[in-house]
């Protein structure tokens, strides 16, 4: 790696003693001698083990749910069913006021999705635990599923999730976030060409090295210690005060050692019913992922569809641009509203143009739920955008380096969600790739500046 | 059949933080009765560094050599409150959060400093080595420990201060849109070189070549871990993960490291990383959130690159063998 100082060098002050400076980190000797302590290596005595059983349906109607067969298999201490979770349903974002509450800690009736949760085995060994999960009998009804988010938004689609009542979520601006700023047809008509095209992504894992997971203890003055790799402390203790209706102050949690979290350690999904299950026997609970829960359980970044229209002039400006985004949440939403927002705010990327137009969709369908990952809401946006800028650049005959510096955006310049331009440095990062990547741009793009003004 | 090579470009920007939630930290800070210095967060630290940056800011913002500050975090028992480390955000605010905490002990401490002292605390500074001095002149001048020590014992005033840093919630205007989804921005662009096996349908990606702009390098060093991991990932998105290969077909998804393809170390493409540095006005000494950024713009230039080296454009990732064999199959078609 290499710090170019000469650029914004007029801007900075390199006068400082601690900031800049290498520093060794202090929590590195722990690391690589293994003597970091992570939640998983906290053992007490008596600790129960906890394992789900999971829907093998990806849309089915629990008719019946059958526990006593577990019940009896030797080392089973406690079975959990819905009827156990206090506030069964919930949904994470509630704590911003991002309603409605549409997820089930147990599933209650319904599975949407193949892989949900709904009975919870606790035992006094792993093996006992999963052995008696495969005792559970449940009678499901199968239902039709819907997988495409085209056919989720179409008339007659099974519905995903009856909390919401359609395949979308509602946003106070209707079936997507808008973003509006200028004629964007007006554009279109006025354009040398005229460009659209589609792009998709699949979901991903965030693959952290330690998979989810916490530890909890009962501890004698009627309070829960919960060790855990959650992202967020008390986003997740708050969260599990709702869905066991009790006091935040009964509840202690101690993480902040993680072993990667890329964003999916962020849903509230194994501290709640761990804590439940800590409280029903009065003895400490682990649940931790497998790597299989951890790839095909647990979130991952949603697949999206991104559809860009675009109007461009011969001389290399953009003038119009139209951004249709669909993400797919699966069959809940968790963060995923949110992210589906933060794209409507991302659009049209670090390029100033005059008429644009953005829809976010934020779609239910019948598999895992997805929810936030690293460059949640940007990343395949960001995919489709600049794929789009080099179809662009070809289309018109332009480099695709140079085609970027005519409409990259500078210092007070509107943007599309209406603020203006601060701080921009596209021109000089393109300028720097062009020098070390040996690609060479006219001397009129080396000479620009993202300063306001700038030449 | 041949092999065939192809460069991209592309380039991205990146919001800061979670404007749109409301995006609150806080942080607190105490002097030991020997004057280190103790942060208390509840951060979490998920093992990009959280912890060592944070020291690193309130050593700054005090005085003090790096080695002694301890940071505290992760404990709801004694932290106050911090939304969590996503969105490019924990750098950002909870350092913001660190040094408006370290400012106020700071204070403190030269009000102390100056009692012992017989001067003005605003004649004072520090020498970043853990001692106060007197401005203009040097030789009059204490030690951070004494300080420390006298206001524990002899004083009676308590080192300490709170720190607070809160963006307000921004809602979206319903028709327009109009928000502000964000409080700066980093900056990319990447140029990626690949060669692609026009029979099997292979990529490697040659090199990728990083241009980063964050801001400020609080720690060039753990920058430079961040961004190289970043690389690392975005060529992976670009070129080999899916849960569901098939999508939106649920079958085939990876359950372990076997089935769930990513890079190996003979598939590291040469990185090269290069920071530029335009100091944020509302970041901790200039610092943008670049955690996220940093594994963006692999993705657009690797699909360039296929683009300019077989004449096929894969709009759907992962970019695969199998797709660029389709795409080739239907271009030759």
């Amino acid at each position: 790696m290499e710090l170019r100082k000469n650029y914004f060098a007029d801007v900075r002050k390199d006068d400082l003693h601690e900031i800049g400076q290498p520093r060794p980190r202090s929590d590195s000797p722990g690391h690589v001698t293994g003597k970091t302590a992570y939640f998983a290596d906290r053992n007490f005595p008596g600790m129960l083990h906890l394992k789900m059983v999971r829907s093998p349906h990806h849309h089915a109607r629990i008719r019946s749910i059958d526990t006593s067969e577990a019940e009896k298999h030797p080392g089973v201490v406690k079975v959990l069913t819905a009827k156990d979770v206090p506030h069964n349903v919930y949904t994470i974002l509630i704590l911003i006021q991002v309603g409605p509450e549409d997820e089930t800690v147990l599933a209650d009736g319904k599975v949407r999705w193949k892989g949900e949760a709904v009975v919870a085995v606790l035992a006094e060994t792993e093996r006992a635990a999963q052995e008696a999960a495969a005792k559970v009998k449940v009678d499901y009804e199968v239902l039709p599923a819907v997988f495409d988010m085209e056919e989720a938004l179409k008339p007659g689609a099974p519905l995903v999730n009856e909390y919401h009542g359609q395949n979308y979520y509602l946003y106070d601006s209707g079936e997507c976030r808008k973003v509006r700023f200028g004629d964007v047809e007006a554009g279109f008509a006025e354009a040398d060409h005229v460009l659209e095209q589609s792009y998709q992504s699949s979901p991903i894992e965030h693959a952290p090295t330690e998979t989810t997971g916490c530890v909890v203890v009962p501890e004698g003055n009627d309070r829960f210690t919960c060790y855990t790799n959650t992202q967020a402390m008390f986003f997740t203790l708050d969260n599990t005060s709702i869905i066991l209706q009790m006091p935040g102050s009964k509840l202690h949690f101690v993480g902040g050692t993680v072993g990667g979290g890329f964003g999916g350690k962020v849903d509230v999904i194994v501290e709640p019913i761990a804590i439940l299950g800590a409280k029903l026997t009065g003895r400490p609970v682990c649940f931790i992922y497998s790597r299989e829960e951890e790839m095909q359980i647990s979130s991952p970044r949603a697949a999206e569809k991104v559809i860009i229209k675009d109007g461009v002039m011969k001389d290399g400006r953009i003038i119009a641009r139209k951004v249709t985004g669909y993400t797919d949440a699966g069959a809940y939403s968790r963060h995923s509203p949110y992210g589906a927002q933060k794209g409507a705010g991302h659009y049209p990327g670090p390029y100033t143009i005059p008429n644009v137009w953005i829809d976010t969709y934020c779609v239910y369908t019948n598999r895992t739920p997805s929810s936030a990952m690293r460059g949640f809401g940007v990343t395949i946006g960001d995919f489709a955008l600049e794929v789009q800028m080099d179809k662009l650049a070809r289309l018109i005959g332009m480099d695709p380096l140079e085609f970027r510096f005519i409409n990259a955006y500078r210092d007070g310049d509107m943007k599309a969600h209406r603020q203006p331009t601060e701080g921009a440095a596209l021109i000089e990062c393109m300028q720097e790739a062009s020098r070390v990547a040996n690609w060479p741009v006219a001397e009129k793009y080396m000479a620009m500046s993202s300063y306001k003004n700038g030449a | 059949m041949a092999i065939r090579r192809g460069r991209g470009v592309a380039a991205i920007n990146y919001p800061t933080g979670m404007n749109l939630g409301g995006d609150p930290t806080q942080a607190l800070v105490h002097s030991t009765p020997t004057g280190n210095f103790m942060v208390t967060l509840s951060s979490v630290d998920l093992g990009q560094g959280m912890k060592q940056i944070m020291a690193q800011i309130c050593a700054e913002t005090i005085g003090v050599p790096t080695d002694r500050v301890v940071v505290d975090t992760a404990d709801t028992d004694t932290g106050p409150h911090c939304m969590g480390t996503f969105a490019s955000r924990g750098t950002h605010r909870a350092g913001n959060a660190v040094i408006q905490a370290a400012k106020e002990a700071r204070q403190v401490m030269l009000e102390v400093a100056a009692e012992e002292l017989e001067v003005n605390a605003s004649d004072l500074e520090t020498d970043g080595q853990g001692n106060i001095l007197v401005k203009g002149a040097p030789q009059k001048s204490i030690s951070i420990f004494d300080v420390a020590l006298s206001a524990h014992f002899k004083r009676g005033r308590s080192i300490s201060g709170r720190g607070m840093f809160l963006i307000p919630r921004s809602h979206p205007e319903k028709e327009t849109g109009a928000m502000k989804p964000s409080t700066c921005y980093a900056h990319a662009c990447t140029v990626a070189e690949v060669e692609v096996d026009d029979e099997t349908g292979e990529v490697t990606v040659l090199t990728v070549k990083n241009v980063f702009e964050i801001g400020r390098a609080l720690n060039p060093k753990m920058v430079e871990q961040q961004l190289v991991g970043g690389s690392w990932m975005g060529i992976s998105h670009a070129l080999y993960e899916t849960t569901e290969p098939y999508y939106p077909n649920r079958d085939h998804g990876g359950t372990d490291f076997n089935q769930y393809l990513m890079p190996g170390p003979g598939d590291l493409a040469e990185t090269e990383i290069i920071v530029l540095e335009r100091p944020s006005a509302d970041g901790p000494y200039g610092a943008k959130g670049p955690g996220e950024m940093c594994a963006n713009p692999q993705i657009p230039a690797v699909a360039n690159a296929v683009f300019d080296a077989v004449g096929v454009r894969i709009d759907t990732l992962p970019i695969t063998p199998e797709r660029i064999l389709r795409a080739l199959k239907a271009q030759a078609n």
